[in-house]
């Protein structure tokens, strides 16, 4: 506010500066340092140099296998969940009285999906002689091994998070709504089809939420713990050990501090990496209407 | 006469004004319809979660009803005791001893962080500013074992400390960012009112500001306590002793130590688990929608 002191503002967030160095930006080197060391909690951290990295590029099996799953892991989810909540969100957007209900229905296992309850009631629902075998005999399918295969259990996982596309419809649902209804009124005149107007209305405008959508899903499906944790414990084989998990053990469980550091920093360049490409390739198909905030 | 008549040109219309009437009618009762089995597929399994826990053990895995044949309250019953010296209620005790102060400090420092963005000019702003963003995109994953060695050497193991503090300081950058984005949108001349009468900037905020931005703190305040009711990582690397345990722990410990078959046990406590949660969420949904659209949410 004007005639106000030029350092009053810096006042109400310094608490944020504090939180910023303390809990983010010193963590945040630190790991970089811990991850070119041998560092097992009892003895002082011992540079090693590239050693680490050497080890996991070259020698580390399981690292290898962990991460295969995890790219795996996340090019099914995000693109399914994505998907998801769009068909579902233009569906809701026609005008249809009960939109508030069925936004709500839709919602609730977003809000509960962190949950290990729900974690846990996957694992009774996909167990072998669980509901969703039940309900497949029951009209008349062979029952799946939903968990006990490794072919499966990695897909089965990919299912709960899909499960959950309820906050990405949400903000897909926010954003359809503000869509100018005199656009396709408009193209309707000039012939324009459903499709039509999806294809080159809708979703040019909305762009810069499935961008957002795009980029947090991502973000989450790369630190996915609960799931695997709970469910399968990263089995059968190995075949759902996403990395959270190995870094996980590798920190908390074998007390390897810097091994399990370089693992979290190979892990945090890739996800920069895929955020920085999506960032750069916006520009391209990312529509920002003059006026309107991002 | 060689034109038709009015009135039968009136019929005429309404018989295709009908037709095409009837059609949207059936176009809405197919939206309606799928959208319906398609939302009872998706909600069944808690709805079977909460039939389940009321039946006998034998019938959990037997039939794909959720109705309980013989409803029995022994899941709840032996559930809530726990193999653990403990029962239920302290876990859930400590899940609120989390969660209260968390929640309070998260609203507090977050409204101080965004006024200060969102009204102010000062040295050093825009990349601050830009922290902010970075923070929103940064993977918790980097941070999370220096943290940890942090916390140890602060001697603060086992304690609800670090789950409290980082967001005492408006560690929660996604809220600092639905406020600032809330704020915005408010106009100011209420506020430089105030000044004018005399006021500072604190009782700007405390007396004009707050009250306006109620319903975007109501949001940070749900959002918190969801994330936090839901939180499993970080009391599993914070906490240790039994006697600290938050549900989310507490249920997990359940599943590894329950005998293998008392399944509806461990639905029973999964219920117990997520109905804080709904209760939360259908009480004040509109808050949840409301934050969401305006800030965009994880989850």
């Amino acid at each position: 506010m004007g005639g106000d002191n030029r350092y009053l503002g810096l006042a109400y967030v310094a608490p944020y500066i504090i939180g910023l160095l303390v809990f983010t930006a010193f963590p945040f080197l630190a790991s970089l340092y811990l991850s070119f060391t041998d560092y097992d909690l009892l003895s002082k951290p011992e540079w090693t140099g590239l050693d680490n990295y050497e080890r996991l590029m070259t020698r580390d099996r399981t690292f290898n296998k962990s991460l295969r799953v995890t790219l795996l892991y996340v090019f099914m989810t995000v693109p399914l969940k994505l998907a998801f909540a769009l068909l579902v969100a233009v569906v809701l957007n026609y005008r249809l009285k009960a939109i508030g209900f069925f936004r709500t229905a839709y919602y609730v296992p977003s809000i509960l999906g962190g949950s290990i309850a729900i974690a846990v009631l996957w694992r009774y629902i996909f167990a072998e002689v669980g509901l969703v075998n039940m309900g497949l005999e029951a009209i008349g399918l062979e029952p799946v091994n939903w968990f006990g295969d490794p072919q499966n259990a990695l897909f089965t996982l990919t299912l709960l998070r899909c499960w959950q596309f309820g906050s990405a419809m949400v903000i897909f649902l926010a954003a359809l709504q503000s869509v100018d209804k005199s656009l396709y009124e408009a193209s309707s005149i000039d012939g324009a089809n459903k499709w039509h107007q999806f294809r080159f209305i809708t979703v040019p405008l909305i762009t810069p939420v499935i961008f957002f959508n795009l980029i947090m899903q991502t973000v989450q499906a790369f630190q996915e713990f609960n799931g695997p944790y709970i469910i399968t414990d990263g089995g059968p084989l190995k075949s759902t050990y996403l990395l959270p998990l190995y870094i996980y053990d590798k920190a908390f469980k074998s007390f390897d501090m810097g091994y399990a550091s370089a693992i979290a920093w190979i892990l945090f360049v890739i996800i920069m990496v895929l955020t920085l490409i999506a960032f750069w390739s916006s520009k391209k198909w990312v529509y920002y209407a003059g006026d309107k905030r991002s | 006469m060689t034109s038709t008549s009015p009135a039968k040109m009136r019929s005429a219309l309404t018989a295709t004004e009908l037709k095409l009437r009837r059609q949207q009618r059936r176009g809405a009762a197919i939206r309606y319809a799928v959208l319906l089995v398609f939302g009872l597929i998706m909600l069944y399994p808690l709805i079977w979660l909460i039939g389940a826990s009321f039946k006998t053990n034998s019938e959990i895995f037997s039939s794909p009803s959720f109705w309980p044949k013989e409803p029995t309250l022994d899941g709840y019953i032996n559930g809530w005791q726990t193999s653990t010296p403990y029962t239920f209620a302290r876990f859930f005790m400590n899940s609120a001893l989390i969660i209260i102060p968390k929640t309070i400090g998260t609203a507090i420092s977050c409204v101080l962080v965004a006024y200060g963005f969102a009204r102010f000019e000062f040295p050093g702003k825009r990349i601050l500013f830009g922290t902010v963003i970075a923070t929103l995109l940064l993977p918790n994953v980097v941070t999370r074992i220096p943290q940890y060695l942090l916390f140890r050497d602060l001697g603060w193991l086992d304690s609800f400390l670090p789950l409290w503090v980082p967001s005492a300081v408006a560690g929660d950058a996604f809220f600092v960012f639905m406020l600032i984005q809330f704020l915005r949108a408010i106009p100011r001349d209420m506020e430089e009112a105030a000044r004018v009468d005399g006021a500072n900037t604190l009782q700007t905020l405390v007396f004009i500001v707050v009250p306006m931005l109620m319903p975007a703190i109501i949001s940070v305040c749900l959002f918190q306590f969801m994330w936090t009711m839901n939180d499993f990582l970080g009391p599993l690397i914070y906490v240790s002793s039994v006697e600290n345990y938050p549900v989310s722990l507490a249920l997990k410990l359940s599943i590894d130590t329950t005998e293998a078959f008392d399944w509806n046990q461990i639905l029973a406590m999964s219920v117990l688990t997520l109905a804080p949660s709904l209760l939360v969420f259908f009480v004040a949904q509109k808050y949840f929608i409301e934050g969401i659209s305006t800030g965009g949410v994880k989850g």
